[in-house]
């Protein structure tokens, strides 16, 4: 199995996958060699319902597409690259092409394995994702919100891809699936930031009259919210790809004058490694380097 | 689905294939997966299409999406899709493309046509209805050609590993591989623990026995040899 530290997010996601292969007799889970004690002993309970299929994503994919067709509500779980990136085609067609639902759980976010190098980085895994019909897309900041999101989830038939991240925000939100929070209102700005860069934009924008929306749904996008807050600027801030959901907003706006900054993950190969405090630094996804761009935006005419 | 089923037989594949095609070019000798499929529908398989929701029934997967014209001329003369519609076939409102979809045509189980993936599939079916006891079987059909997508030898590799009975595999070889498959087919399946037979893909009581065989510890493997594509 590989050999990670596990944060609480991921460490509540397997003790809540556990919780309901034990009870709801449709939830499956998929795995590739990786995963941790709760589910372990869930496989230990249940080894027709926990699967390791050894390190074969293919198939992992497959297999959950095949699931589903035979009834079963699988969740599926590996880290981002090998969850979204090696099996793509899986993705579209084993699961989508079909009408099958499956829940992917990833782990490693952007670069939580940052010292692993650009094998084991995924910032392009919600743009990849997104880019696919019909997907729903949960990025909790907090432990409390992946096991909500997760448990409400498993209840439907839905494809839904859930980002587990180490960094994760201090106080949990009460979250509902589709729905973005109102964190504060104001008047200069709309800022919306998704799942655990909540805590450095509300630091980097404390005493700014700005708007702050929160999402740990990247999609389908809230664009409700989005035009309910009536600002001409934009900063949208997320922990993946920069711009993965500029197209959203543009559609959201399409009939209002409005102003975007997008603030993110770049595109580039980095080769760095490290930690994903030293990243989100370097690429200005810390409180500091979110205030420095957004302040010079908010003066532009 | 026909309310009264047809009452066709092999000998009418011929002319349904040409329905779909509007001409005669394509006889039924000409495609490697007819006779497999035939066996399967009219022998194996414990299905209804008056039951294609049917929990238990057991499933029939084509990987090998492409050239559905065979399967679609078993399909309907089994009644699980109007023999009007073949004339439709891969015109814009057809239901009937150059590659099934199951969204489409209740009945067909997966949707297919990019090479490698049933298998995987089936084997996540079949762990499916092993998890709900379900006495169903998986079937899925693959060409020899391919066998060559790794995806595959995943599946493979696992089945046998996880033995599940449930799952069989039929590889229509009508040697369209390019580089081969030295020491056989059946020797890549063996080595995973799967149980193999090897028949002549034209002989229907041959390809019934070997589609009928189900072992408790192990998935089971068909090869099924055509005449080599032209």
């Amino acid at each position: 199995m590989t050999s990670v530290t596990n944060g609480p997010m991921r460490e509540r996601f397997y003790a809540t996958a556990a919780d309901l292969v034990d009870t709801d007799p449709r939830v499956a889970v998929v795995i590739a060699e990786i995963g941790g004690a709760a589910l372990f002993a869930a496989k230990r309970r249940h080894p027709d319902r926990v699967i390791n299929v050894g390190i074969r994503e293919q198939l992992m994919l497959g297999v959950a597409g095949g699931l589903a067709l035979a009834g079963l509500r699988p969740i599926v779980h590996s880290y981002a690259p090998f969850v979204v990136e090696r099996p793509f085609e899986m993705l579209k067609l084993d699961i989508g092409h079909q009408d099958a639902g499956a829940i992917l759980a990833s782990v490693g976010a952007s670069y939580d394995s940052a010292a692993s190098g650009r094998t084991h980085e995924a910032p392009e895994d919600v743009a990849l994702v997104a880019s696919l019909p019909g997907w729903s897309v949960y990025v909790p900041g907090h432990p409390d919100e992946a096991e909500q999101l997760l448990r409400a989830s498993a209840t439907t038939d839905e494809r839904a891809y859930l980002r587990l991240a180490e960094q994760a925000n201090a106080v949990p939100r009460s979250v509902e699936r589709g729905h973005m929070i109102i964190e504060r209102r104001g008047r200069v700005a709309t800022v919306i930031t998704v799942g655990p860069l909540l805590d450095p934009v509300l630091e980097a924008t404390a005493d700014l009259d700005v708007t702050v929306l929160y999402a740990t749904t990247a999609r389908p996008f809230d664009r409700d919210a989005l035009r309910a807050a009536r600002s001409p600027r934009v900063v949208l801030v997320e922990p993946y790809l920069a711009g993965t959901s500029s197209s959203e907003i543009a559609e959201a706006l399409v009939d209002t004058p409005h102003r975007l900054l997008a603030l993110g993950v770049p595109n580039v190969e980095h080769r760095r490694y490290g930690t994903w405090r030293d990243h989100n630094a370097v690429h200005g996804l810390d409180a500091a380097g979110i205030r420095a761009r957004i302040l010079p935006f908010l003066d532009a005419a | 689905m026909t309310a009264t089923l047809p009452a066709l037989g092999y000998a009418d594949l011929g002319w349904l294939m040409d329905l779909q095609l509007g001409d005669d070019k394509h006889a039924a000798s000409a495609t490697s997966t007819l006779d497999v499929i035939w066996v399967l529908y009219d022998r194996i398989l414990r299905i209804d299409p008056r039951r294609i929701d049917d929990p238990d029934r057991d499933r029939f997967l084509l990987s090998k999406g492409h050239g559905p014209m065979a399967y679609y001329a078993v399909l309907a003369a089994k009644g699980f899709i109007d023999i009007a519609a073949l004339r439709t076939f891969g015109l814009y409102e057809s239901p009937l493309g150059h590659h099934p979809d199951r969204n489409l045509v209740p009945g067909i189980e997966i949707s297919s046509g990019s090479l490698g993936h049933g298998l995987g599939i089936a084997v996540g079916m079949a762990l499916g209805l092993r998890a709900r006891h379900s006495p169903a079987r998986v079937f899925c059909l693959v060409g020899d050609a391919e066998l060559e997508e790794g995806s595959n030898h995943e599946a493979i590799a696992f089945a046998g590993r996880a033995g599940l009975d449930r799952l069989a595999c039929v590889v229509v070889d009508n040697r369209s591989s390019s580089l081969g498959w030295p020491g056989g087919i059946a020797s890549r399946f063996a080595i995973e623990s799967w149980s193999t037979a090897t028949v002549d893909g034209r002989d229907h009581d041959g390809l019934e026995a070997a589609l009928a065989t189900r072992h408790e510890d192990r998935p089971h493997a068909v090869i099924a040899v055509v005449e080599p594509k032209a």
